[in-house]
């Protein structure tokens, strides 16, 4: 048993140091197709078509055959691969034109004419396969295999080629990266700059077309098309500049076709493309989950603290207003029962804003059960009651609304109102700088009625 | 060369299966869902593995509720990364069917040394095997796709009817269907549903890119055919129905034109709904590239003959009666000149004499029309919107051609029945008001 643990164990880690030649061969160009999709794909998102490359890799098989049969028509009874991939090329690239040229001139809008391209073109190929596969050496010519791909029977020409397509990618990317960024974030300003609109999506496409070509053969139809669209919808999630987007989109595509091209060496049955693939999604759901820029994680934790800061501030305000309305002297406290009937706290929610507060050092716990401001929580309380009964004057002022129906707006704008607006609208209501003092309540306040506080005016 | 058994039998089966296919289809394009149709006829793969590992049956109801679950998994999926990620929705989409259906590949890659899942076999279909695998029913051998293709047909034809309304609400204004308590969720997630059953039950017949060409190219024809549902749902049936008997005459003919054998239905089938498309693309009356080209040319034809005529009065004018053709270069250039002349002369507006053109007393009337109407906005734009006199003339040259009647009057009024134009050109007056 631990004999054949260490026998794998040996053989992982002769395909991990890529000690086998196939395997060198098999992942490196893997990986440098999986960089130039990604690159390319990150574009293509931007541009929102990302599913272009899906309509581009169905409609290469009609073009395939075809050229397939030229090649049986000039004698090469040998698989010519230039050949085929022309004739790949060629027909991709009319599926993606149409698409363009067709979208905008009738109601059918770009999606049905990115299926109507997929399947019609699809379809035809098929009808053509099934013609060419009764010629003699349709077997040999490997024209299913674009199909499925055949990552593991890779040879030295097939990753020339794909070298060759992924250098080309880079440069190109490269030389033109300015003007596909224009592209791809406003097309009428680069009209506006003199640029040829029509050219670079010409060009930007050509290139999704002829890395669809070369991959076809090495994952597959339908798995050229994931790594044309994962990697760079994964890299969204880690920032939001184009330029590493462009890094960690070309990245991720690379360390999952590698991943993905190792593991099928160790385990010869599981298909090379679907395992890329599979890798490939594994690190999108990483992405998703834990990326920086758009990440549910990061979103959650955003959210949580706002949150907490809204509870905090709906404590310091509610301790101000009672202190205010019950007219005591410094400090600033009130009662815990108080607090509890100011507002409709979520289960917990009192305790957690006093955790809160007094962890930051605006409150502090007092004798007799009551919470205290501290000086810094004094402030800050004074400005929050400020900005919400600024909202509310000019709610009440400018908006026509009645003093008892402004508290629950107010309530919902005071932790959003940045300084600027709040001289604004101190401004807009008194004419002033902005440095009024605390306008006084337009409505009654919850606090002093509650029995057993002091009364308001009282005494 | 026809067996009318075997031949009739596919034809019969790969007409069912458009039918099923074209009535959730057509609700697909008008939701601009189309390549929602191709996600899910991928990602029904791994549930037809799962159901399949789970059955150990590769027919029969487990497959179809897996098939179905995978569907509105696909559905669900790329909603949730759409809303919760942020992702362009065709990205988003592209995510969950390619990974879904890379994840029914290895599954049924590692069930293949138990059973006959080919995976060839889910990409192309066999329609031409599917007479030799019968059931009986009442007595009659019936193919056993044929059966299960005529239930999902009349199935998804029962959910068109029935729910016709919802669909159409929830289509058309997903806003007004939530007033009307319609949940435009439950229609989305039904027609997904129904998409994922339809793909399942055609994925031996025809596979599974070309259950896209049925479900999307027959409505997506329809669609530039026919501007109300009820038309567009009844023509892609027929454009559907038409493409496989069409599909199934090319696969059988066709070939034989070059000296091979008979090639796949499904795939010509595929392009039969194509070929359609593309006549649909073309000769559409009111979305046809052909006809919207023609009326394009037919403006434009009109325009030249209004310049013609226009450019004839201002030489009458100057006092050139009879105008040599190389004074009108401009207006005369090209094909489309020649032909608004050749046009103008067969409506009798010129007469060709000697020494050139001249208009005819109906061509001196319609051009005085030109002219007024053109000399009105030169007025009324420098009058009343002050604008400079030497700016005028090339708006005043396009309004001409589009104002009627009622419009010169008003203008009329507004310049306060002036005499000459800007330019000091006289205005010429209404005919009917000299008459």
């Amino acid at each position: 048993m631990t004999l054949i643990a260490d026998e794998f164990a040996g053989e992982a880690w002769r395909v991990i140091l890529l000690q086998d030649y196939n395997t060198r061969l098999v992942t490196l160009s893997a990986m440098a197709l999986g960089a130039s999709c990604g690159l390319v794909g990150a574009f293509m998102m931007l541009r929102k078509r990302a599913l272009l490359g899906d309509a581009a890799a169905h409609a290469a098989l009609p073009g395939l055959c075809l050229a397939f049969f030229v090649g049986v028509a000039g004698g090469l009874v040998e698989k010519s691969t230039p050949l085929l991939l022309l004739g790949a090329f060629v027909s991709a690239a009319l599926g993606a034109l149409f698409v363009v040229v067709i979208s905008g001139r009738t109601r059918l809008k770009e999606d049905t004419l990115l299926g109507v391209v997929l399947s019609v073109f699809f379809g035809v190929g098929v009808a053509l396969l099934g013609v060419a596969q009764q010629l003699p050496g349709a077997q040999a010519s490997g024209l299913e295999s674009f199909i499925y791909g055949k990552v593991a029977s890779m040879v030295l020409q097939d990753a020339v080629w794909i070298g060759g397509a992924c250098g080309l990618v880079c440069l190109a990317c490269t030389l033109l990266y300015k003007e596909f960024t224009l592209l791809c974030f406003d097309p009428a300003f680069a009209r506006g700059q003199g640029l040829n609109v029509r050219w670079l999506d010409a060009s930007l496409m050509a290139l999704v077309v002829l890395v669809t070509c070369v991959g076809l053969q090495a994952v597959g139809l339908i798995l050229i098309v994931a790594l044309l669209v994962i990697p760079p919808a994964a890299a969204r999630f880690w920032t939001d500049r184009l330029a590493p987007l462009l890094f960690i989109s070309a990245a991720l595509g690379a360390i999952s076709a590698a991943m993905g091209a190792m593991i099928s060496a160790l385990l010869p049955k599981a298909p090379s493309g679907a395992v890329i693939v599979l890798c490939a999604a594994g690190f999108f759901c990483l992405s998703m989950l834990l990326g920086p820029a758009r990440g549910l994680l990061a979103r959650w934790r955003e959210r949580r603290a706002f949150v907490r800061s809204v509870r905090q501030e709906h404590l310091l305000r509610a301790v101000f207003e009672w202190h205010e309305a019950a007219g005591g002297d410094a400090p600033h406290a009130a009662p815990l029962d108080a607090l509890r009937s100011a507002r409709r706290w979520s289960r917990g929610g009192l305790a957690a804003a006093i955790r809160q507060a007094v962890g930051s050092g605006f409150a502090v716990h007092l004798s007799g059960g009551r919470i205290g401001l501290t000086p810094e929580g004094l402030t800050k309380a004074r400005e929050l009651v400020r900005r919400h009964r600024l909202w509310e004057a000019y709610l009440i002022h400018h908006a026509d609304i009645d003093p008892t129906h402004v508290d629950r707006p107010a309530d919902e704008l005071e932790h959003v109102l940045g300084p600027e607006m709040t001289a604004r609208l101190s401004a807009a209501l008194f004419g002033g700088e902005g440095t009024q003092p605390v306008p006084p309540s337009p409505h009654a306040l919850p606090g002093p009625h509650v029995d057993g506080g002091p009364n308001r005016g009282g005494l | 060369m026809l067996n009318w058994h075997t031949d009739g039998w596919i034809i019969v089966t790969g007409v069912l299966c458009a039918v099923a296919c074209a009535l959730p289809g057509a609700f697909l394009v008008l939701r601009k869902q189309s390549m929602m149709g191709d996600a899910i006829s991928h990602s029904v793969l791994p549930g037809i593995a799962g159901a399949f590992f789970l059955s150990g049956s590769r027919a029969g109801p487990a497959v179809f509720l897996g098939a179905a679950g995978a569907g509105v998994l696909t559905a669900y999926l790329t909603e949730w990364i759409r809303g919760k990620g942020r992702v362009d929705e065709g990205a988003a989409m592209g995510v969950v069917f390619t990974s879904l259906f890379a994840l029914g590949l290895v599954m049924m890659v590692s069930a293949a040394d138990k059973v006959d899942l080919d995976p060839s076999c889910v990409l192309y279909g066999a329609l031409e095997l599917t007479p030799l695998d019968t059931v009986s029913i009442l007595g009659w051998r019936v193919p056993r796709a044929a059966a299960i293709l005529a239930c999902v047909a009349v199935g998804n034809a029962a959910l068109t009817v029935l729910m016709f309304k919802e669909l159409r609400i929830a289509s058309f204004d997903p806003a007004l269907s939530s007033l009307m308590r319609i949940n435009p969720r439950v229609v989305h997630y039904a027609i997904m549903t129904s998409v994922a059953v339809t793909t399942v039950a055609a994925f031996e017949s025809v596979g599974n890119v070309l259950v896209v060409a049925m479900l999307i190219v027959p409505a997506a024809t329809a669609s530039l055919l026919v501007s109300r549902l009820s038309a567009m749902l009844w023509v892609s049936v027929g454009l559907a129905a038409l493409s496989a008997v069409l599909g199934h005459a090319g696969a059988v003919f066709l070939p034989r034109l070059a000296g091979f054998a008979s090639t796949g239905t499904a795939g010509s089938m595929a392009a039969a709904a194509g070929l359609l498309f593309v006549a649909g693309l073309l000769l559409s009356p009111s979305q046809g590239l052909l006809p919207r080209a023609a009326r394009r040319l037919w403006l434009r034809l009109s325009l030249r003959c209004d310049d013609l005529l226009a450019e004839l009065a201002r030489l009458d004018e100057q006092g050139v009666r009879h105008v040599p053709l190389s004074r009108l270069a401009h207006e005369h250039s090209g094909a489309l000149g020649r032909f608004a002349m050749a046009r103008l002369r067969v409506s009798g507006f010129v007469r060709r004499s000697a020494d050139g053109v001249s208009l005819s007393t109906t061509g001196v009337q319609r051009a005085a029309l030109i002219l007024r109407a053109h000399r009105l906005w030169e007025s009324y734009l420098v009058q009343e919107l002050a604008s400079r006199p030497d700016h005028v003339h090339g708006q005043a040259h396009v309004l001409e051609h589009i104002t009627d009647k009622e419009m010169r009057d008003r203008l009329a009024s507004a310049v306060a029945a002036a005499q000459h134009d800007p330019h000091g050109k006289q205005i010429p007056t209404e005919p009917d008001a000299t008459r």
